[in-house]
């Protein structure tokens, strides 16, 4: 019998590939986010909205996951900005390699923001290193206040929340309260913004802190 | 989560380190999972077992899953605490949120033991 040790990284080959991505995101300065949120949040809404108040502003990509059809691709693409859409076909989660494989198509130099949608998961995404600069998660009130700290990786690593569907807050159980204290404990220093994608409400808001940090990056390479 | 998929990506890394060293058979897989990185040892554990059988390397092997607690060091106080199961990142002994996450993320393989030929 012999006994090998290895310490190996189960996700290794995914980091190698992140940091590749990471690389080419960093030669001209791009800005990458990797916006996460379980099915049905509204994160395609909110980036059409996020589209709709900066487009024309600076050049934009958007490589769209989904694990079938091209439906949310189309949406964006009539936003006037250049979009790649990855079908994952049952995987649950966009990986490093396929981004890399999606920059074939959507070169980074081009652009000075790059949003990935991930695929509609609070679980799995949180674990992939995909290369972005920072991750932004959609969660809306709808979906209860409990999520939070049944989903802790993937809020405890957010940078942004975008509480999205604030417009029914008055119609659910949701405290407002409840999830800034929550929030408090598991990710202190998220930067929250409360929107709506269906009103708009909140939204430039973010787009503002957004560009203040596609500049910030811009500056730094 | 992705549990076969995590199982594959260790069979695949323990097969090629195989081949470098000459072992023919896979006796025992040793993981370390972090509880923080939300794959389920149940599931690993049937993945291996569902997958190990219709591998010739791995046909009997055992897996062994190490859960590493989510430790914590505090920023304000440098106190270093085990976060439990309600995953509230909070310092235990001064109630300070500037919390970085030292342990529990982990996934990986620590060692595989098998027979050459």
């Amino acid at each position: 019998m012999v006994q090998i040790a290895l310490g190996s990284n189960i996700l290794g080959a995914n980091e190698l590939l992140a940091r590749k991505n990471r690389k080419l995101f960093e030669q001209d300065g791009t800005l990458v986010i990797n916006l996460m949120s379980s099915p049905g949040a509204g994160k395609t809404t909110i980036l059409e909205r996020s589209l709709e108040g900066i487009t024309g502003k600076l050049k934009i990509g958007v490589i769209e996951g989904d694990l079938y059809t091209d439906q949310d691709a189309q949406r964006i693409g009539k936003k006037g900005v250049e979009v790649v859409q990855i079908n994952t076909e049952g995987t649950c989660h966009l990986d490093a390699g396929m981004v890399n494989k999606a920059l074939e198509r959507l070169p980074a130099s081009d652009y000075q923001l790059v949003f990935i949608e991930n695929v509609g998961n609070l679980v799995c995404p949180a674990e992939f290193d995909l290369g972005e600069d920072f991750r932004v998660v959609v969660f809306s009130v709808a979906e209860g206040n409990d999520k939070l700290l049944k989903y802790p990786l993937i809020f405890r690593e957010a940078r942004v929340i975008l509480l999205n569907k604030i417009d029914l807050l008055a119609y659910t159980d949701f405290s407002l309260e409840k999830f800034q204290e929550d929030l408090a404990q598991i990710n202190p220093s998220a930067i929250v913004f409360l929107v709506s994608g269906r009103t708009g409400e909140g939204v430039k808001e973010w787009t503002e802190w957004l560009l203040e940090e596609v500049s910030k990056k811009q500056n730094r390479f | 989560m992705h549990e076969v998929t995590l199982i594959e990506g260790v069979m695949n890394t323990v097969r090629a380190s195989a081949l470098e060293h000459d072992i023919v058979r896979i006796t025992r897989v040793k993981l370390v999972i972090g509880k923080l990185s939300m794959a389920l040892p149940d599931s690993l554990q049937f993945a291996f077992q569902v997958l190990g059988e219709q591998d010739d390397l791995f046909r009997g092997a055992q897996l062994e899953i190490e859960e590493q607690e989510i430790q914590c060091r505090c920023s304000d106080c440098q106190q270093e605490f085990v976060v439990d199961k309600d995953y509230r990142f909070v310092c235990n002994f001064c109630n300070g949120v500037n919390v970085e996450i030292i342990r529990g993320r982990e996934l990986y393989i620590d060692h595989y033991e098998g027979d050459k030929n």
